[in-house]
Formats: C-alpha cells, structure tokens, sequence
C-alpha cells in the first residue's frame, strides 16, 4: 500500500532560448520516500530540482503539492520563500550559506517563520522580543546540539570545512521543519568516508525528521545504496524508473552512462 | 536566563557613557570651553554619521548599493523647512515627519526597481538624485530655486544659532538611531536582511522574502537619510538644492567604505574622524583634496574591507576586558 501523494508533476518542460533543458518531466512523490534522481552531467536534473522548489517557474506543465494539512499549492505559482513555509526545503549543488554569519545565525535565520515579536517589539526590546529570541536560540542549539556542530556555533560558516558546511547547509534546511526535503548532490566533493558519513546522516535525518526525501547525485554507490525508487534523466527527458536493482540493468541508462559499445559489450556477457 | 526587566545591568554602562558624550560637550560648547567653530564640525560631523549610517544600512547591510542616499536628505531637509514654516508643525515634529516622508518616497523608489537582482538600484538612485536636484531647482514657490531656502521659523533659529542645542539634538538623534538600528540588526529580522545580503537565492528558499526585506532596507536607510536632512537643514540654516547631488551622496559611500561596509562603528568613526580631517587640513588649502583619496587609497590596499570590517565596538566586551585589566593591575600591587 502506498501512503499519500505530496508531490506531483505532470508534463513539465522549461525552455531557455532554443533549448529545452527539461522535456515532459512528469513524476509523484509520496510520503516517506527516499528517491533518487539520477543521469549524466547537463541532463537536467538541477533544472528540475529548481521547478519543484519554485526558483524557475515551467514553460509548460503543472507541480501540485499537498502540504502536512492536506491543502493543495500550485509550485509553479509560488516563491521558494512561501513553499520554504509550507514544508518544501532544500540544498544547492553549489553550497550556499550565508558565508559572513556565524553558523547559529545560519540556523536562525531559517527559523525566522517561527518569530511571533513585531518589528516594534524589535526596536524596543519588549517581552515578547526577548522570549522570541531565546525560542529561536535554543531551537537552533538542539538542531546544532543534534547534528554535533554545537561547538562551531560562533564561527563563521565560511570558516567551516567542506564536509561540515555541507552538514550545516542540510541543517539550515531542517530548521523549517519542512515535509519534504530536496538534497542536490549532497555527496558533491566527498571522499568515500565522508560520502559514507553522509549515508548514515540520510538515514539518520529521516528517521528523526519523518521526511520525505528526493536527492540528486552521481555517486552511484550512495545511490544505490539508499534510495527506495529511482529516476534517470538525459536530455531533459526521462529514460527510465524503478527500483535500484532494475535500473542497474536497464540498457537505455548503461547506454547513457557509458555509450553505445559499453552496451554491446554487457550485451555480449 | 532570560531577562525579564526592561532595563539590565548590561545596559547601565552603555547609557552612562551615551550620556557623558551627550552631555559632557554639551556643556562645554554653553560655556565656549569649545568654541562655536569646532562645535560647528563635530555637529556636522554627527550629521556625516546619520548620513553614513543611511547608507551603510542598504550598502552595507542589505547589500544594495545606493547612489542616491544625498537627494534622501535633501527631500528630509526641504520637508522639514515646508512642514514647519507652510503646515506650522512644531519643529521636533516636523523632523520626525520629514524622516517619513523619505522613507515614503523610498517605498515608491524601491518597489519597482528591487523587485529586480542586481545593481539597478544604483541606475535608479543616481538618476533620481538629479531628477530632485531639477525639481528643487524649478519648484521656486516652495523650495526658492536655485538661490535655496532659508530657515526662519523662530525654533530653527535659536537652533541654528546656539551650538549648544544644535550640538546635544542632533547628538542625540545620533544615539537613537544607533540604539534603535542595533536593535533591529540583532533580530530576527535584521539576521534576514543579511541573509539577503549574503545570498539571495538561499535566503528565498530558506524562507525569506527577498523582495519584502530589501524593501524594509531601503526603506529604513531613507528615513534615517530624511533625518539628516531634517537636522541639517535648522543646524545650517540655508539649504540648496545641491544637497542632493551625486557628489554628496559618493562622499557618504566613501564615509561607509572607510569605515567598512556592515559595521554601525565604522560608520561613525569614519564619519567624525575624515570631517574633522576636512578642516584640519585647512591650511594646504586646495592640496587638502589631495589627502582624501590618498587616505582611501591607502585604506583599500591595507584594509580592503574598511577600517572595522564587519566587527562592532561591543560595551559589553570592553566592560570585561576592562575588568580583567583592573585585576591585573590590583593583582601586581599586591605582590
């Protein structure tokens, strides 16, 4: 049985000039669910990540998302910023934290929704500002607490090591509290150690958080080693979709991966 | 661990020291310890502050650059002297409105120009500079064209006038804006603002507004700027419409640059600091605009990020290195 669908896409395609970077994308999400998305370098995939979380709007083709209450949005209508608040959050490829803040107010400002003073309460330093504060403070201690990075929480996130602004990078997401979280190529520039590390703080993640996960990578051992369902794109279009074992086989993705004499030659096996 | 009271021990030093610098000149200038000459440049270099704070709030800490922070003041300035001398609003109130009516005409600025990314706003306020230097220069019924306004209601007189009032009012608003922006920066909304800065697209998925908190930027740095103007403008007296143009407002950026981009400190040390320097260096007449961009030279090869950087002089830090010296010092008569 299959639990309840949060995300659906239907015909997605975004055009940039004269080319169609994501063609008829279409795919469910269902709650709980660990998915990998997967294919060579320039199929598409961060495209994709980037409709889902509402940074570029389709040229054609609808995302619907149900959110924790049930109640349906239209990503494609809606600023990452107000998707951010109804449970979609997620990582960059390219790790972007917000380098000159410290790794607390990375955290904190992710938490930024939960704030109930306003900016009169700000200016004066009422009550009400002060108790906001320490909220917010001791939620990103136990999220910092949590992760082991409760140590570092004064320095600046540019300071950090590769791995750990990864880490704090998935931690800042987490803040929101967000239903479903998008992971672009956590594993980007890991070693095999740290790529193992990083497995378990998946697995880790999504039990505590009782997420629903869908992630981009090209380490196929993390892949496959994780993910309950996958999706392999190239060319902006999907090639194939299934369980990790069946896509290991299937000729189209060894054929997108490796080339055509690749092909012939597990054929020839 | 949470305090309750409204008022802490942690702030009973900052408000000591904030009163002895309101206070302490102030009765020096009454009884012409400092003359009405230097009184005239720390006034106006207070005034330099606000300005630089104006602008390092939407350059420094929103990360927007504004070419036009000048021809904020200018609109803060004018509206003071209408709203007084044509409404009969009491001056203290006409400040504050002047103040509002800039961060009015920041709102209508910024909404369409920071919706995009990038530095249009620069392209924006550099042109709407000249754009209030051409309707101050023509709207001669109201601003008195290019020969400039007087202002002669009876209060801005006596302020303009007694170096003392002159000196403790706009010291005084100084230490507000300061208090009240520190207040705001240390929030929740103020660590948004520099999320902003920092990077907008993971401050937009994380959450964040970007357009809205850009906007509470600018918006905040115009009024601050419409205050200057509003001070300056009883403080001197006599203001033309060239008070909006490009070179004002470079000047304050420099001030910002000096001092270094997102540190309140740096603004006011760089402002007070590089005034009094203006006129010390008098004596080489013309060659002294020749120290200027040296000074900045010199800043930018050895200390690209400014003077202070980021980094804020902290009460609460000075207080303990203070004690931890005093312990010292008791600890080596002891011995």
């Amino acid at each position: 049985m299959k639990n309840k669908m949060i995300m659906q896409a239907t015909d997605l395609s975004i055009v940039f000039g004269g080319l169609r970077a994501v063609d008829k994308f279409s795919f469910e999400l269902y709650q709980n669910e660990l998915v990998g998305l997967i294919g060579p370098n320039g199929a598409g995939k961060t495209t994709v990540f980037n409709m889902l979380t509402g940074i570029y709007t389709p040229t054609e083709g609808e995302i619907s998302y149900w959110d924790e209450r049930s109640r349906i949005h239209s990503v494609g209508k809606k600023q990452p910023a107000v998707l951010n608040k109804v449970g979609i959050a997620r990582t960059f490829q390219n790790i972007r934290l917000f380098n000159s803040l410290s790794v607390i107010d990375n955290v904190k400002v992710a938490l930024h929704a939960h704030r109930k003073a306003n900016i009169f309460d700000v200016l004066l330093r009422t009550k009400k500002f002060r108790s906001d504060e320490g909220m917010i403070e001791e939620k990103a201690m136990q999220l910092l607490s949590l992760f082991k990075i409760a140590d570092k929480k004064n320095e600046l996130a540019k300071n950090l090591p590769y791995g750990e602004q990864r880490k704090l990078e998935i931690v800042r997401a987490l803040a929101a509290r967000p239903q479903v979280l998008f992971l672009d190529e956590p594993a980007a520039g890991m070693n095999p150690q740290e790529t193992e590390e990083l497995m378990e703080l998946i697995a880790f993640i999504r039990k505590e958080f009782d997420l629903t996960i869908l992630l981009i990578e090209h380490d196929m051992k993390l892949v496959m080693g994780i993910c309950e369902r996958l999706i392999v794109l190239d060319y902006g279009k999907i090639i194939a979709r299934g369980l990790p074992e069946e896509i290991k086989k299937d000729p189209q993705v060894i054929k997108a991966y490796l080339g055509e004499e690749a092909l012939e030659h597990v054929e020839s096996e | 661990m949470q305090n309750t009271k409204m008022f802490n021990k942690k702030m009973i030093f900052p408000l000591l020291v904030s009163l002895f610098l309101l206070i302490i000149p102030t009765i020096l200038i009454k009884f012409t310890i400092i003359d009405a000459y230097f009184a005239q440049i720390i006034t106006l270099a207070a005034i330099n502050a606000i300005m630089a704070i104006s602008v390092n709030i939407i350059c420094g800490f929103t990360g927007q650059l504004s070419l036009g922070q000048a021809s904020f003041m200018a609109i803060g300035a004018y509206m003071s002297i209408f709203l007084t001398e044509n409404l009969g609003l009491p001056m203290g109130l006409s400040i504050i409105f002047a103040g509002f009516c800039a961060a009015l005409v920041g709102f209508l600025i910024g909404f369409p120009t920071l919706k995009l990314r990038g530095d249009y706003l620069a392209i924006v306020t550099l042109g709407f500079g000249e754009i209030i230097k051409v309707i101050l220069m023509n709207f001669k019924s109201i601003t008195g064209g290019a020969n400039g306004k007087r202002f002669v209601d009876p209060a801005a007189i006596r302020f303009t006038l007694n170096p003392e009032v002159s000196f403790f009012v706009i010291v005084f608003f100084l230490i507000v804006i300061v208090v009240l922006f520190q207040n705001f920066i240390r929030s929740s909304f103020g660590r948004a603002i520099l999320a902003v800065r920092e990077d907008e697209i993971a401050a937009n998925s994380n959450g964040i507004g970007v357009f809205k908190y850009k906007m509470t930027g600018f918006i905040i740095a115009s009024f601050v700027a419409g205050i200057g103007g509003a001070l300056y403008a009883p403080f001197i007296g006599f203001i033309k419409p060239e008070m909006a143009s490009f070179n004002r407002s470079i000047e304050y950026l420099i001030f910002v640059v000096l001092g270094g981009m997102g540190s309140i400190t740096g603004s006011v040390v760089a402002a007070f600091t590089l005034t009094s320097l203006q006129e010390f260096l008098r004596f080489l007449q013309d060659y002294r605009l020749l120290v200027y961009p040296l000074i900045l030279i010199f800043v930018m090869l050895y200390k690209p990020d400014g003077l202070l950087g980021t980094r804020e002089f902290s009460f609460i830090k000075t207080e303990k290195r203070l004690f931890a010296f005093f312990k010292k010092v008791r600890v080596k008569n002891e011995k």
